[in-house]
């Protein structure tokens, strides 16, 4: 490693992001950005190492980008959303019941079991138990919650939480289920809910999900100059294009941070990252 | 409100995007330059929350919804990317062999396994297949060979007679299960070199790649039939041969394609027709008389595809024939010091030709096998000459041929 090696911390949420992160570490080097990944099993760690300074840029989930941000403020810092995928935007999840269930509003389900999917997941737990509780249904006293914990540590990167929330639905273990809209697309598809089994109850409002955050000025190199290459980054070309197609996105785009409102409200709701912010911050 | 009820309309109907509807909206906006804009209408209870999340996973953009009893309508923008595969995809030759232009002289490492004639995406990973030059492989007679290949395939286990009596002695037999023994070896030879070069084929030669396949099948069934006759009567088969399985040896090691090509089919399974008529004809019972037929026949076509792939490849590279007939010296040193044909076996034709064990039969066996050998060489010669080969040198290479037939 040198000083002009732009470095970034990522969470190896599934093997698939070894290939990734290789293949656009090629492409970085023949655009004359020498790159190179440091690979984390859970974000508490990434984000940490990051506040620390270990590394330049974190590919962060978006509860890891509320933690670094809020890191970042009590330590007289700023951390900015450089950049993040198209497929990144404007995600809601859903809260889904089987089709023949009397349940008819979010109010019915009191007393009732829910599955979401990790503890840790923003799509499949905090934001609809967030969405759930708006409405006076508190998660543990009002409604019963089933979590499905597939890899705590990776924020529900990783869909098999919510697949496993599904499956309780079908097997009729619990009431409703959470997931992202397209993933209630792609179970149907799978054969994992019977296309017409089931019904989505309610929908959250609109959200954003990852993004590649920094802490400092965003302007200093390497990092504009990785910003730019990723912003150039062209789906026509097709030797990064299945890599897009493994990372999930068509196209690259500025970092916007105008999308974490939701998951904020749920993580001071439910005091989800308070203890890790302080322990890091006390830990400076 | 109706959102731009002008615009071009896909109609979903009460499909849902998870019932198939995808494919209808997705065909219809591939139709759309990047950036045009099409007005979606469906009535399946999800489709207000389906549309937004597929719409985002393919990278088009949502520009109005509206959604109420009735159902949604939305308009859809045409994502950037959507055309992108299309871009720099390379047509991989044309289907028909037959048209201009079809088969590449040099296949593609980036076409890949895709199927002759398709539209290959750029990007696909690149596989080195050892042969890839149309020189190096195809023959035009390749397609009709393997449409012959597939339309004469035949069941073991009903194109032979095998509930015909066997009334000949026990010498006779023992001969047969010698000559059975002798013919799996070669036959699984026959299977081994062809296997080999298979997958260093590049498949854009597809009908090639057919017809080595149909070939390693022949062998296999071959390989079969032949260890059926031989244990008709029998626990145990005869024996293997170290000079015989030298010979072979040297086959299933060749590592060039046209090298081993014109080792085994033209040289050694022509050699090899001669002995299964030879069979055919002293053959002492129906069942032998029919498994060494319907091998004659396949064998007939794995010659005629080896001197059609030969016979292009040295009209092109004339030199070829040089490097064929150092194949043939190179094997005949490097068997020099074996034994050669199985001395069981040349008994064993004795014996089968002389059809019992009295002076005067096993005098006409053994000059019957004469006559074969003699015919082996003619053969070998005639098919030397078809390759271009003059009347001489055709002659020195026959003579040069392994004496283990094969």
């Amino acid at each position: 490693m040198t000083s002009s090696t732009l470095l970034l911390g990522a969470v190896a949420y599934d093997p698939k992001v070894v290939t990734i992160w290789e293949g656009f570490r090629t492409w970085f080097a023949e655009h004359g950005l020498d790159f190179d990944v440091v690979l984390f099993t859970n974000y508490e760690r990434q984000v940490e190492a990051h506040a620390r300074g270990h590394y330049d840029v974190a590919w962060n989930s978006p509860l890891a980008w509320l933690q670094l941000q809020r890191i970042a403020a009590k330590t007289g810092r700023q951390a900015h959303a450089i950049a993040m995928r198209d497929t990144d935007r404007d995600l809601t999840s859903v809260v889904v019941v089987r089709a023949d269930s009397p349940v008819k509003t979010i109010a019915e389900l009191r007393a009732k079991t829910i599955a979401v999917g990790a503890h840790d997941s923003p799509q499949a737990t905090l934001i609809p138990l967030e969405h759930i509780a708006a409405v006076g249904l508190q998660p543990g006293r009002d409604v019963e919650i089933r979590y499905c914990d597939a890899l705590v540590g990776k924020h529900g990167d990783h869909i098999g939480g919510e697949r496993d929330a599904a499956r309780a639905l079908v097997a009729r273990e619990v009431e409703a289920a959470c997931m992202i809209d397209g993933n209630h697309l792609l179970f149907a598809k799978e054969g994992v809910l019977a296309p017409g089994s089931t019904r989505i109850l309610t929908q959250t409002g609109k959200y954003d999900h990852c993004n590649f955050s920094v802490v400092g000025d965003p302007h200093r190199e390497p990092i504009a100059k990785f910003r730019d290459l990723l912003l150039g980054m062209s789906y026509d070309d097709p030797q990064v294009r299945a890599l897009m197609d493994l990372e999930g996105l068509r196209a690259w785009l500025p970092g916007r941070t105008s999308g974490y409102a939701l998951l904020e409200r749920a993580i001071d709701a439910f005091g989800t990252i308070d203890a890790f912010v302080g322990a890091v911050v006390g830990g400076q | 409100m109706d959102p731009d009820p002008r615009l071009p309309t896909v109609e979903l109907g009460t499909l849902g995007l998870d019932r198939g509807a995808d494919l209808l909206l997705a065909r219809a906006l591939m139709r759309r330059g990047a950036g045009e804009r099409m007005r979606v209408q469906g009535h399946d209870r999800e489709l207000r929350v389906h549309l937004p999340a597929w719409c985002r996973a393919k990278g088009h953009r949502i520009v109005e919804i509206v959604a109420d009893d009735r159902g949604v309508t939305a308009i859809v923008e045409v994502g950037a990317r959507v055309h992108a595969r299309a871009h720099e995809a390379v047509r991989a030759g044309l289907p028909d062999p037959s048209a201009a232009a079809a088969i590449a002289d040099v296949a593609d490492p980036r076409w890949g396994v895709a199927a002759r004639g398709a539209l290959v995406e750029a990007g696909v990973t690149p596989i080195p297949f050892a042969l890839a030059h149309k020189d190096e492989v195809w023959a035009d007679e390749a397609p009709s060979l393997y449409a012959q290949a597939a339309a004469a395939q035949w069941d073991p286990a009903t194109a032979i007679p095998w509930d015909a009596s066997i009334e000949h002695d026990d010498a006779i037999e023992d001969a047969i299960v010698q000559v059975m023994t002798y013919l799996v070896e070669n036959e699984t030879t026959a299977l081994l070199v062809p296997a080999r070069f298979l997958a260093q084929i590049h498949p854009h030669f597809r009908e090639v790649l057919q017809v080595l396949a149909i070939q390693c099948a022949d062998e296999a069934r071959h390989i079969d039939v032949f260890t059926r006759r031989a244990r008709l009567r029998r626990d145990v088969l005869g024996t293997s041969s170290a000079g015989g399985q030298a010979s072979l040896a040297t086959l299933i090691v060749e590592p060039d394609f046209a090298e081993a090509s014109f080792l085994l089919s033209v040289l050694g399974e022509g050699t090899f027709l001669s002995l299964l008529w030879f069979l055919h004809t002293h053959a002492p019972d129906p069942i032998t008389r029919a498994v060494v037929k319907l091998a004659a026949q396949d064998e007939a076509r794995h010659v005629a595809f080896g001197l059609a792939h030969l016979a292009r490849h040295i009209e092109r590279e004339p030199a070829l024939v040089d490097r064929l007939a150092m194949a043939v010296e190179r094997r005949h040193d490097a068997l020099t010091q074996t034994a050669g044909l199985n001395a069981d076996v040349f008994d064993a034709l004795v014996l089968v030709a002389a059809g019992g064990l009295d002076t005067a039969a096993i005098g006409r066996g053994h000059a019957a096998v004469r006559a074969l050998v003699d015919d082996m060489d003619s053969g070998r010669r005639r098919r030397l000459q078809r390759l271009g080969f003059s009347t001489d040198r055709a002659r020195a290479l026959s003579e040069l041929h392994t004496r283990n037939f094969m």
